[in-house]
C-alpha cells in the first residue's frame, strides 16, 4: 500500500479489517443485513393479521374459520422471527470474536512496529500521548467496531426498509412521518450537541481536578509540614465546584433528552393518528405503490411504524459521534503505523567463531568466542575480524535536528580495555556521544568504527549486542529478579545470572527479598531503592558480558553505604572491557585512561586525571566545585 | 458504609427525593398513554368521526406534554443529585485526607489516595444515578405495564408470569457469569498497558540488549490472553439479544394467535385491535424493563468496591489531633527527647528509636548522620509531631509537644522534607508557602540566604518563572535550594533540614550553612545528611545507628572515638587530600552534570 497515495482513513480500516477476517467479516455483514430486513417485516404480518379480523368481522366469521388463516400468518412470522433469532445469536456471537480479534491485532500491529521505530521517535514524542494509542484510540474503535458500525447498519435498513413499505401503503402518510422524523431529529441534534459540549468541558474539568489530586495528595506532608491545609483545601474546592457545573449540565442534557424524545414522538403519534382519521374522514384519495384505497387497514400500521421510524433515526445520532471518534481513533492508529522504522543497511554479523590453524571461522555452536562475519563484495569474499571492542570516532559531526549541531569534530580513540570518561555540563553532548556509539542516533560526519569496521556497515542487532550499557535511570521491568538480571542474555543460566548479580554487588540484598530472586517487582522497582535498582542494572549488562559498555553514573544521592556497593560493582564491571562512561565519581575519573572535558559539544580538555590537574584549567575548576555549571 | 456515605448528600437531599417522585408521574403517564392510544385506535377502527379523534388528540397532547415535563424534572433532579453528591463525596474525602497524619498517609499509597478521589467516585456517581433514577423506573414500568397489560388483555396478560421470570433469571445468569470475567479481566488489561509503557519508557534498555523480538513474543500472548478472556465474557453477553429476541417474539406470537381468536369468539368485546397492538408495546415495556433490571445489577456490583475504598477513605481518623486550649506559644527553640520509644504501628516486633535521651539547647548547630535504616528520619519528625511518640516524651521549648497548638508548633518547627515537592505556580508562590504576607523583599532575602538567588536572577522571568507541577522544571539542586528558603521564610525557632543539599555541591552547601550561621544565629537547626562535610562544623554531631544514639560529639573527638563516623569520612575523604580542601566530588549533580 505505501509508496501510493494514501487512501482515505475508512477505507484504509475496512481493507484492514476485511484482511484480519476476510470470511468472517462478510458473513457477520450479510447476518447484519439479514436480520435488520426481518425486524422490519413482522409490522406487515401484523398488519396481515389485523385484516383477515376485519375481514372476519365484516363477513361474520368464527374462530373455526379465521383459524386457519391466523394459524398460517402466525407460522410464517414463527419461521420469520426463528430466522431472525439464528441471525441475531451467530451474529453476535461471531462479532464478539470478530471485535476482541480485531483489536488485539490492532494492539500487536501497533506495538510490533512501535518496537521498529528510531529512538528520535521516542525522544520527540511524549509517553503518555504514545500510551494513548493503545488506550484511548483503540477503546473508541473498539467502540465503533462492536457497536457503532453494526446499530449503524441496522438503523439504516430499518430506515430504507420502512421507507419502502410506507410507500407501499401510502405515500402521503409516510410523508406525516417523514416530517415528524425530521422534528425529532433537529431536537436530538440541538440538545445533543449541547450535551456533547459540556460533556467535553466535563472532561477537561475532570482533568484539572486530577491534576489537582495529584499535586496535593503527592505533597500532602509538605502540606502538612506548611500548616497549608486550608489553602489546599480552597483550591481543591474551586476545581471541584467547576467539575461539578461542567457535569450537572452535561448530565442534565443528555438525562432530558430521552423523555423530550419519548414525549415528542407520542406527539407524533397523535399527529399521525389525527392525520390518518382526517384522511379516512375527507375521503382523500391515497397515492400508493400498492394502490390501496385508505383504509383503517392502513392507517393502524402506520402508527405502528411511527415510533419503529423515529426510533430508528434517533439511534444514528449518538452512533454518527461515536463513529466520528473512532474514525479519529483509527487515523492515530495509521499515523503510528506510517511512522519510518529504524533503517538498517548494515550486513556485518557478530557470529559465533572458533579457531582452527590460526584461522578465525564461523562455528555452530556456542563457544565464547565471538567474531564479526564480513562480507566484501568486490570480492566476493567473506573475511572474520574477532571481536575485541576497539572504538575509534575520526572527526564526528551531529546534530538532532539539522539546523543546530550539538557535536563538533569529535576524535577519540578507546583500544580494548580503555577506560574514557567524558565530564562537562548538562547539555555538553556527554550523552550524545554515547548514542552515536550504538547507534540510537546516526551521525551526520565523520566515521565511528569499531573493531575497525565502519558501524554503520555493521547490523544495528549485532553492534548492540556488542556494547553494554548500564543507564542513569534505571528501567526494570516487570518480572521477577531473576528475570530482569536474564534479560541481559536470555539464554543465561540461574547460576550464571546469580554469579553475574555478585560481581554487581547485588546478591547480599537480593537474599534478603521475601523470595530472594523469584521476588516480583514491579516494572517502576518501587519495592526496590534506587540504588538497588542500580545494582540491578549493573548485574543484567554483567551477564551480556560484552567487550564494550557505556556507563551512565547515577548522580542522584543514595546513602553512603549503598553508593559504596554500587560503585564497587561499577568498578567490577568495568574490569577488562573498553568503557565509556559519563562520570560523576571521582574514582572513576582518576582511573581512566583519558578524560574528556566537553563544553557545548566541543572537547574543550583531554587528558589523565594528573594532567588535567596540573593543567589548571575547566576541569580543575568542577574538580574543586569552585565553578558550577548548570 | 452506604448510610456513611449518604451524609455526603447535604443540600442534594431534595433533588434525590424529588427524581423517584417525578419519575413515578413519568412512568404513570408513559402507562397511561397507550391504553389512550390504543382506544382511540378501536375508535378509528370503529369508523369514529373526526372529533372523536380530535378529543383523544388534545388528551394525548396533554398527557405527553405532562409525560414531558415529568420526564424532564426527574432527568434534572437526578443530574444534580447525582453529580452534585459526587461533588460532596470527594470535597469530603478530600477534606478528610488533609486531616490525615503522616502516618494515617503512610497506610495508603498516592495513587490509591488519587483513585479514591477520581475513577472510584465516577463510579459511585454512576451507581447513583442509576440508583435513583432507572432502579426505581425499571421496577415500576415493569408493574404498571404488567397491570395496564392485564386490564387491556386479561387473562393473556399471563403469558408475562412465565416469561417475565425466564428472562429474568436469563439475563441475571448471563450477568453473573460475565462478571468475574470481566473482573480478571480488566486487571490483564491494565498489566499489558503498564508493560506497553514500560516498553515505552525502557526503549533504550531494549534496544541496547537487542530485545525487540522478545517484547513483541511477550506482547503478543499477553495480548492472546486477554482477547481470550474478553471475547469469552463478550460472548456470554452476546447471548442477552437473541434471548431478548426470543421472549420478545414469543410474546408476540402468544398475543397474535390467541388474542385474535380472543377477538373473534368475543365479538371485540373482550379484546379489540387496538388493545391488541398496545398490548404488545406493554410487552416491549416490560421487556426493556428487565433488561434495565441487568445492568443496574452490573452497574452497582461493580461499584460496591468503589464505595468500599470511599469508605476507607472517608472513616479513616487522623491519629494525631490538636489538644483544646493548646499552648499558642513556644518558648524558645530547645528541645528534650526523654525515654523517647517509637514504632510506626503498634504491631511492629522492634520500636524504630529505642530508648532515646537527648537534650539540644536553643540555638544550637545539631548534625545527624547514619546509615539507611537509622532512624535519623524518624527521630526529627516527632519534633514537629508529624508522628507521635510510642513512650515517652519530646519537648520543646521545655513543653511536651502534645500541649501544643498543632498549626502553632508547626509554624515555630520548620522542617524540609527528604522528599520534597514544590507546587505548581511561581517561584515566589512558592516560597511564599512559608509566609504568605513576606514582601517580595523577604522573599528575595530569604532565596538569598539558600543561594538560589544566583539561579532565579538569570530566569528570564526570576521570581515569576512558573514551576511546572513537581517542580519538574527546575533541577535537583535547585530545587532543595527553594524548599530551604520556604522554609527559612518561617523564620521558626527550630529548623530541621533532612538531607535537604544532597544534590546541592558541596561549595553552595558550605554557603547556605554559613548564611543560616549569620541570618538565623538563634534558631535552633538540626542538619541530617548523608556528607559529613554537611554537618563537620555542628556544635554536635549525632552519629544513629539501628534506632539508636551510637555517639555525640563533634566532628574531631568523633574522628576519635567513633568507628561509625570515621569510616564514613574516610570514606568519602579517602582519596587523600593534597591540594585540595574540598575532596569529595558530589560537585555530582550541579558540578559535573
Amino acid at each position: 500500500m505505501s509508496g501510493q497515495k494514501k487512501s482515505g482513513t475508512f477505507v484504509r480500516l475496512m481493507k484492514l479489517l476485511f484482511q484480519f477476517y476476510p470470511r468472517m467479516l462478510p458473513l457477520i455483514i450479510l447476518l447484519i443485513v439479514l436480520n435488520a430486513i426481518l425486524g422490519a417485516l413482522p409490522s406487515i404480518f401484523q398488519q396481515k393479521v389485523i385484516a383477515v379480523m376485519e375481514q372476519a368481522w365484516n363477513n361474520g366469521w368464527d374462530w373455526e374459520m379465521t383459524r386457519p388463516m391466523v394459524m398460517h400468518l402466525v407460522l410464517i412470522l414463527a419461521v420469520l422471527y426463528i430466522l431472525a433469532m439464528a441471525c441475531t445469536l451467530v451474529y453476535n456471537q461471531l462479532l464478539a470474536v470478530f471485535t476482541q480479534g480485531t483489536l488485539d491485532k490492532f494492539r500487536v500491529n501497533m506495538f510490533e512496529h512501535m518496537e521498529s521505530l528510531p529512538i528520535r521517535y521516542f525522544d520527540t514524542n511524549q509517553r503518555g500521548d504514545i500510551m494513548s494509542y493503545y488506550t484511548n484510540d483503540v477503546d473508541a474503535m473498539r467502540q465503533m467496531i462492536s457497536q457503532s458500525f453494526p446499530q449503524l447498519l441496522v438503523s439504516l435498513i430499518t430506515v430504507v426498509t420502512i421507507l419502502c413499505i410506507m410507500m407501499y401503503y401510502s405515500v402521503l402518510m409516510g410523508l406525516v412521518i417523514v416530517a415528524g422524523a425530521i422534528v425529532t431529529i433537529t431536537i436530538t441534534k440541538r440538545i445533543g450537541g449541547k450535551s456533547a459540549k459540556f460533556f467535553m468541558k466535563q472532561q477537561k474539568e475532570i482533568g484539572r481536578t486530577e491534576g489537582v489530586i495529584e499535586e496535593m495528595i503527592a505533597g500532602q506532608k509538605v502540606i502538612k509540614v506548611f500548616n497549608h491545609e486550608e489553602d489546599a483545601q480552597k483550591k481543591f474546592d474551586e476545581a471541584n465546584e467547576s467539575l461539578f457545573q461542567s457535569s450537572y449540565l452535561a448530565n442534565r442534557y443528555a438525562n432530558t433528552l430521552m423523555p423530550i424524545i419519548n414525549n415528542v414522538n407520542y406527539l407524533i403519534y397523535v399527529a399521525v393518528a389525527v392525520a390518518g382519521g382526517l384522511f379516512l374522514e375527507l375521503k382523500v384519495p391515497n397515492l400508493s405503490l400498492s394502490g390501496l384505497p385508505f383504509s383503517i387497514a392502513v392507517i393502524v400500521p402506520f402508527l405502528g411504524m411511527s415510533r419503529q421510524f423515529a426510533g430508528s433515526i434517533q439511534q444514528i445520532s449518538p452512533q454518527i459521534n461515536s463513529v466520528v471518534m473512532g474514525m479519529a481513533g483509527a487515523k492515530r492508529m495509521f499515523e503510528l503505523l506510517d511512522e519510518e522504522p529504524e533503517y538498517d543497511e548494515g550486513y556485518v554479523e557478530l557470529v559465533n567463531a572458533k579457531e582452527t590453524d590460526g584461522e578465525l571461522t564461523e562455528a555452530e555452536e556456542k563457544t565464547g568466542l565471538w567474531a564479526w562475519k564480513h562480507y566484501h563484495k568486490e570480492e566476493n569474499t567473506t573475511t572474520y575480524v574477532p571481536l575485541r571492542g576497539d572504538v575509534r570516532m575520526f572527526d564526528v559531526d551531529f546534530a538532532y535536528n539539522p539546523d543546530k549541531v550539538i557535536l563538533h569534530n569529535i576524535t577519540l580513540y578507546a583500544k580494548p580495555g580503555q577506560k574514557v570518561a567524558f565530564v562537562g555540563a548538562t547539555g555538553a553532548g556527554k550523552t550524545t556521544i554515547t548514542n552515536l556509539i550504538n547507534r540510537f542516533y546516526d551521525i551526520a560526519d565523520g566515521k565511528v568504527r569499531y573493531d575497525g569496521i565502519n558501524i554503520n556497515k555493521i547490523k544495528k542487532p549485532s553492534l548492540r549486542k556488542s556494547l553494554g550499557m548500564v543507564l542513569q535511570d534505571t528501567v526494570l521491568f516487570t518480572g521477577t529478579v531473576m528475570d530482569n538480571i536474564r534479560y541481559g542474555r536470555l539464554d543465561a543460566t540461574d547460576e550464571e545470572c546469580i554469579e553475574a548479580a555478585k560481581l554487581a554487588g547485588a546478591h547480599g540484598f537480593i537474599r534478603h527479598l521475601p523470595q530472594g530472586y523469584q521476588t516480583m517487582l514491579s516494572g517502576d522497582g518501587s519495592n526496590l531503592s534506587q540504588g538497588q535498582c542500580q545494582l540491578l542494572a549493573i548485574a543484567r549488562a554483567a551477564v551480556a558480558d560484552p567487550p564494550v559498555m557505556i556507563l551512565d553514573e547515577a548522580t542522584s544521592s543514595i546513602d553512603t553505604r549503598t553508593e559504596q556497593i554500587v560503585s564497587e560493582g561499577m568498578d567490577r564491571l568495568m574490569q577488562g572491557r573498553t568503557v565509556f562512561v559519563i562520570a560523576h565519581r571521582l574514582s572513576t575519573v582518576k582511573n581512566s585512561n583519558v578524560i574528556i572535558v566537553l563544553d557545548q559539544g566541543h572537547i574543550i580538555e583531554r587528558g589523565t586525571h594528573d594532567e588535567l590537574i596540573a593543567a589548571r584549567g575547566q576541569y580543575y575548576q568542577l574538580y574543586t566545585g569552585a565553578f558550577e555549571l548548570e | 458504609m452506604i448510610k456513611k456515605l449518604m451524609e455526603s448528600l447535604r443540600e442534594f437531599k431534595r433533588a434525590t427525593i424529588l427524581t423517584p417522585v417525578y419519575i413515578v408521574g413519568e412512568v404513570l403517564l408513559e402507562a397511561l398513554i397507550p391504553y389512550v392510544i390504543a382506544l382511540l385506535i378501536n375508535d378509528i377502527r370503529a369508523g369514529c368521526a373526526t372529533d372523536v379523534i380530535f378529543d383523544y388528540a388534545w388528551k394525548l397532547v396533554v398527557l405527553s406534554v405532562l409525560s414531558l415535563v415529568f420526564g424532564y424534572l426527574s432527568g434534572v433532579y437526578c443530574s444534580k443529585a447525582s453529580t452534585g453528591f459526587a461533588r460532596n463525596l470527594r470535597a469530603d474525602i478530600f477534606r478528610n485526607i488533609q486531616q490525615y497524619s503522616f502516618s494515617n498517609i503512610d497506610k495508603f499509597s498516592n495513587a490509591s489516595l488519587v483513585t479514591r478521589l477520581t475513577t472510584d467516585i465516577q463510579n459511585i456517581q454512576m451507581a447513583f444515578m442509576m440508583v435513583i433514577r432507572t432502579a426505581i423506573r425499571a421496577p415500576l414500568n415493569l408493574i404498571f405495564s404488567f397491570i395496564m397489560a392485564y386490564i387491556m388483555g386479561g387473562p393473556m396478560a399471563l403469558i408475562f408470569v412465565v416469561v417475565i421470570p425466564v428472562l429474568g433469571f436469563g439475563l441475571l445468569t448471563i450477568a453473573k457469569k460475565a462478571l468475574p470475567i470481566f473482573r480478571k479481566g480488566f486487571p490483564m488489561y491494565d498489566a499489558l498497558n503498564n508493560s506497553v509503557e514500560e516498553n515505552i519508557k525502557g526503549i533504550r534498555v531494549v534496544k541496547a540488549y537487542v530485545r525487540e523480538d522478545y517484547e513483541i513474543e511477550k506482547m503478543k500472548k499477553d495480548s492472546a490472553n486477554i482477547r481470550e478472556i474478553f471475547t469469552k465474557a463478550e460472548r456470554l453477553l452476546a447471548f442477552n439479544m437473541p434471548l431478548m429476541q426470543l421472549c420478545i417474539y414469543m410474546v408476540m406470537l402468544f398475543v397474535l394467535s390467541f388474542g385474535s381468536r380472543q377477538i373473534i369468539v368475543s365479538g371485540g368485546q373482550a379484546l379489540d385491535v387496538g388493545q391488541f397492538s398496545t398490548l404488545l408495546t406493554y410487552s416491549f415495556q416490560i421487556l426493556v424493563s428487565l433488561m434495565m433490571l441487568s445492568m443496574i445489577f452490573v452497574m452497582v456490583t461493580f461499584s460496591e468496591e468503589s464505595c468500599q475504598r470511599v469508605y476507607e477513605a472517608l472513616q479513616e481518623k487522623s491519629t494525631i489531633t490538636s489538644p483544646e486550649n493548646g499552648e499558642k506559644r513556644v518558648a524558645d527553640g530547645s528541645i528534650d527527647f526523654d525515654h523517647v520509644v517509637f514504632q510506626y504501628s503498634e504491631t511492629a516486633e522492634e520500636p524504630v528509636l529505642d530508648n532515646i535521651d537527648l537534650h539540644i539547647r536553643s540555638g544550637e548547630t545539631i548534625g545527624i548522620i547514619g546509615g539507611t535504616g537509622s532512624a535519623k528520619s524518624s527521630l526529627v519528625q516527632l519534633i514537629p509531631r508529624l508522628y507521635d511518640v510510642s513512650e515517652g516524651t519530646v519537648k520543646v521549648g521545655g513543653r511536651d509537644v502534645r500541649d501544643y497548638d498543632l498549626t502553632m508548633l508547626r509554624d515555630s518547627v520548620a522542617m524540609v522534607l527528604q522528599k520534597n515537592v514544590l507546587f505548581s505556580g511561581t517561584i515566589a508562590e512558592n516560597i511564599r508557602w512559608g509566609n504568605k504576607d513576606a514582601s517580595l523583599d523577604e522573599v528575595k532575602e530569604v532565596c538569598h540566604l539558600a543561594c538560589a538567588d544566583e539561579f532565579i536572577d538569570r530566569m528570564p522571568k526570576g521570581y515569576d518563572t512558573y514551576i511546572e507541577q513537581g517542580g519538574t522544571n527546575v533541577s535537583g539542586g535547585q530545587k532543595q535550594r527553594l524548599c530551604i528558603a520556604r522554609a527559612l521564610l518561617k523564620r521558626p525557632k527550630i529548623l530541621i533540614l533532612d538531607d535537604s543539599t544532597s544534590a546541592v555541591d558541596t561549595r553552595t552547601d558550605a554557603l547556605i550553612r554559613k548564611a543560616m550561621r549569620t541570618y538565623i544565629p538563634e534558631t535552633t537547626k538540626i542538619i541530617i545528611a548523608q556528607r559529613t562535610s554537611s554537618v563537620e562544623d555542628a556544635d554536635r554531631i549525632i552519629v544513629m545507628d539501628g534506632g539508636r544514639i551510637d555517639a555525640i560529639g563533634t566532628s574531631e573527638e568523633l574522628l576519635k572515638t567513633n568507628k561509625i563516623y570515621r569510616e564514613v569520612y574516610l570514606s568519602q575523604n579517602r582519596q587523600g587530600c593534597e591540594e585540595i580542601e574540598k575532596d569529595y566530588v558530589n560537585a555530582g549533580e550541579e558540578g559535573l552534570a
